[in-house]
């Protein structure tokens, strides 16, 4: 179990995150909001990756454990790289800098990439595949990552109806495997359909709950007028 | 044929030149493919220029002796390295005109500083020559080429995933800037070995035109670091081979050889070549 006890973050000079309280169990769990309203910055938080400026996270598992997906991917997509290698470094934290990765990491890899439908793409290059392809493969590491805790941010943003289906059957199984899996979207039906519990962010004070409640109608309108 | 390829080989300098050359081949190129691939073209620009105050003075305190100018310039190029780091993040990526100022600063206060001392030609110092290469320029070079590979087998993995995804390194517990530190401390070293048969101005050109003319060949990083040492290897054999036949200072010799061999990449390789787009033109 996460704790976020009143959590704000910076950036640059303006508070991205404010006061913000909540907490994630096992299985799914949405962070939405409109643009602006610290999501990234918030999921970044809680991947180790933007300093808490005040409040506290608990309950956090070491790095390796943490897998994060980032927006549109900072992977460099031109990379000269094929794809069971970079999928291979989902195991970063178990095998290391300085070491190969072992014959049973090479089947993990394998069967992550046999996973998302990749398995006869696992000698092409990364640039040689579609944004759709390309964010299986990051799914993919993420597999072979097998982190407690599973960060996505907009995981389903430039894909394709079927890749976006592929994916969330992908995030079913973590949620039933028991994992903690935390998504910023912005598609509220899909959030509804799916997500058990959401935190809210916005320009008003942050809200944290089971979806239904969070997502009514009303504190949507509320956040538009305020908008 | 034996007279053009085979016989100016027998006279010790060029020999001497080679083996510097061939031991240089085999460090800066694959350290060339990272810079590309990391978008860091301009700062071995930057750091070829940044030697050479370092080697002028070096000069003023030793004389024309290798070890202090080498000492000298990997000072300043360590330096320097450190000063783009710092543009780098104060710009927040939108360094290139920084850069600028640097290396035209290094490259005047170089210029100046060398001129002023006796004994240095600055042909020579600029552009190299193979008589420069004597015992102490080939133990330095072969020294770098050593602990250069040495050093980049240590840090390759996370030199890969540093350049591939640095999030992910950070995510995973940090530790980026040691590879990225170990990378330029390597790069500036090829650089340091570079300058005595290429010269300051030409020394990362053995570095970096391999690199580029290899991403014409194969889409995988080993492919291209293959085929950037065996490109640096024919620059060097046939560039002093062109610089002895006629006469240029043996930096621009090499370069230009390398450079050609970057253009018929660039045309006929494989790989993102015009060729291979005009084929795909064609097939659709």
């Amino acid at each position: 179990m996460i704790f976020l006890n009143n959590v704000s973050c910076r950036q640059g000079r303006v508070l991205a995150v404010e006061n913000v309280s909540a907490s994630f169990g096992p299985g799914l769990s949405a962070i939405a909001g409109p643009n602006g309203a610290g999501k990234t910055t918030m999921l970044r938080a809680l991947a180790g990756l933007h300093p808490v400026a005040s409040g506290s996270i608990t309950g956090l598992p070491a790095a390796h454990e943490i897998g994060f997906l980032p927006q549109a991917s900072e992977a460099d997509r031109r990379f000269p790289i094929a794809c069971d290698d970079f999928v291979k470094f989902g195991a970063w934290g178990r095998v290391g800098a300085f070491a190969a990765a072992s014959e049973s990491e090479q089947q993990r890899a394998q069967s992550a990439l046999s996973r998302m439908g990749l398995a006869d793409l696992a000698r092409r290059s990364v640039a040689q595949l579609s944004s759709g392809q390309f964010q299986r493969l990051m799914f993919a590491r993420l597999i072979v990552q097998n982190a407690s805790v599973i960060l996505l941010d907009e995981p389903f943003t430039a894909v394709d109806a079927a890749t976006e289906a592929g994916l969330i059957d992908q995030l079913m199984a973590w949620r039933d495997e028991g994992r903690i899996v935390i998504a910023v979207l912005h598609d509220h039906d899909l959030i509804r359909e799916l997500f058990p519990t959401t935190l809210l962010l916005g320009r008003e004070a942050a809200r944290f709950g089971p979806t239904s409640e969070v997502l009514a109608a009303k504190s949507r309108r509320g956040l538009r007028s305020a908008a | 044929m034996y007279d053009l390829l085979i016989s100016p080989f027998s006279f010790l300098f060029l020999r001497r030149a080679l083996i510097g050359c061939l031991a240089l081949s085999l460090i800066a190129p694959p350290l060339g493919v990272f810079l590309t691939i990391r978008r860091m073209s301009l700062t071995a620009d930057v750091l070829q220029h940044g030697i050479l105050p370092g080697v002028a003075i070096g000069a003023m305190f030793g004389g024309l002796s290798m070890w202090w100018m080498g000492a000298g310039g990997l000072l300043a190029g360590l330096l320097v390295a450190l000063l783009a780091g710092v543009i780098t993040r104060a710009t927040d990526g939108r360094e290139d005109s920084g850069f600028a100022g640097v290396y035209l600063l290094a490259l005047a206060a170089g210029v100046a500083l060398a001129s002023r001392e006796r004994g240095i030609d600055l042909t020579h110092l600029l552009f190299g020559s193979v008589l420069a290469v004597d015992d102490a320029a080939l133990i330095l070079m072969a020294a770098i080429a050593s602990i250069g590979l040495f050093g980049l087998a240590v840090i390759w993995r996370g030199l890969v995933l540093e350049s591939l995804d640095p999030l992910l390194l950070q995510a995973q517990g940090g530790g980026g800037m040691r590879f990225h530190a170990g990378f330029m401390v390597l790069v500036v070293l090829a650089v340091v070995g570079g300058f005595a048969a290429l010269g300051t101005l030409m020394s990362v050109g053995l570095m970096m035109l391999p690199a580029i003319a290899a991403r014409h060949w194969s889409r995988f990083l080993s492919g291209q670091i293959l085929a950037s040492v065996v490109a640096a290897v024919l620059s060097s054999g046939l560039g002093l081979l062109v610089s002895f036949h006629a006469n240029i200072p043996a930096g621009p010799a090499i370069l230009l050889v390398a450079g050609g061999i970057w253009l018929a990449s660039l045309a006929i390789g494989p790989e993102s070549s015009l060729r291979s787009r005009a084929l795909i033109a064609a097939h659709d």
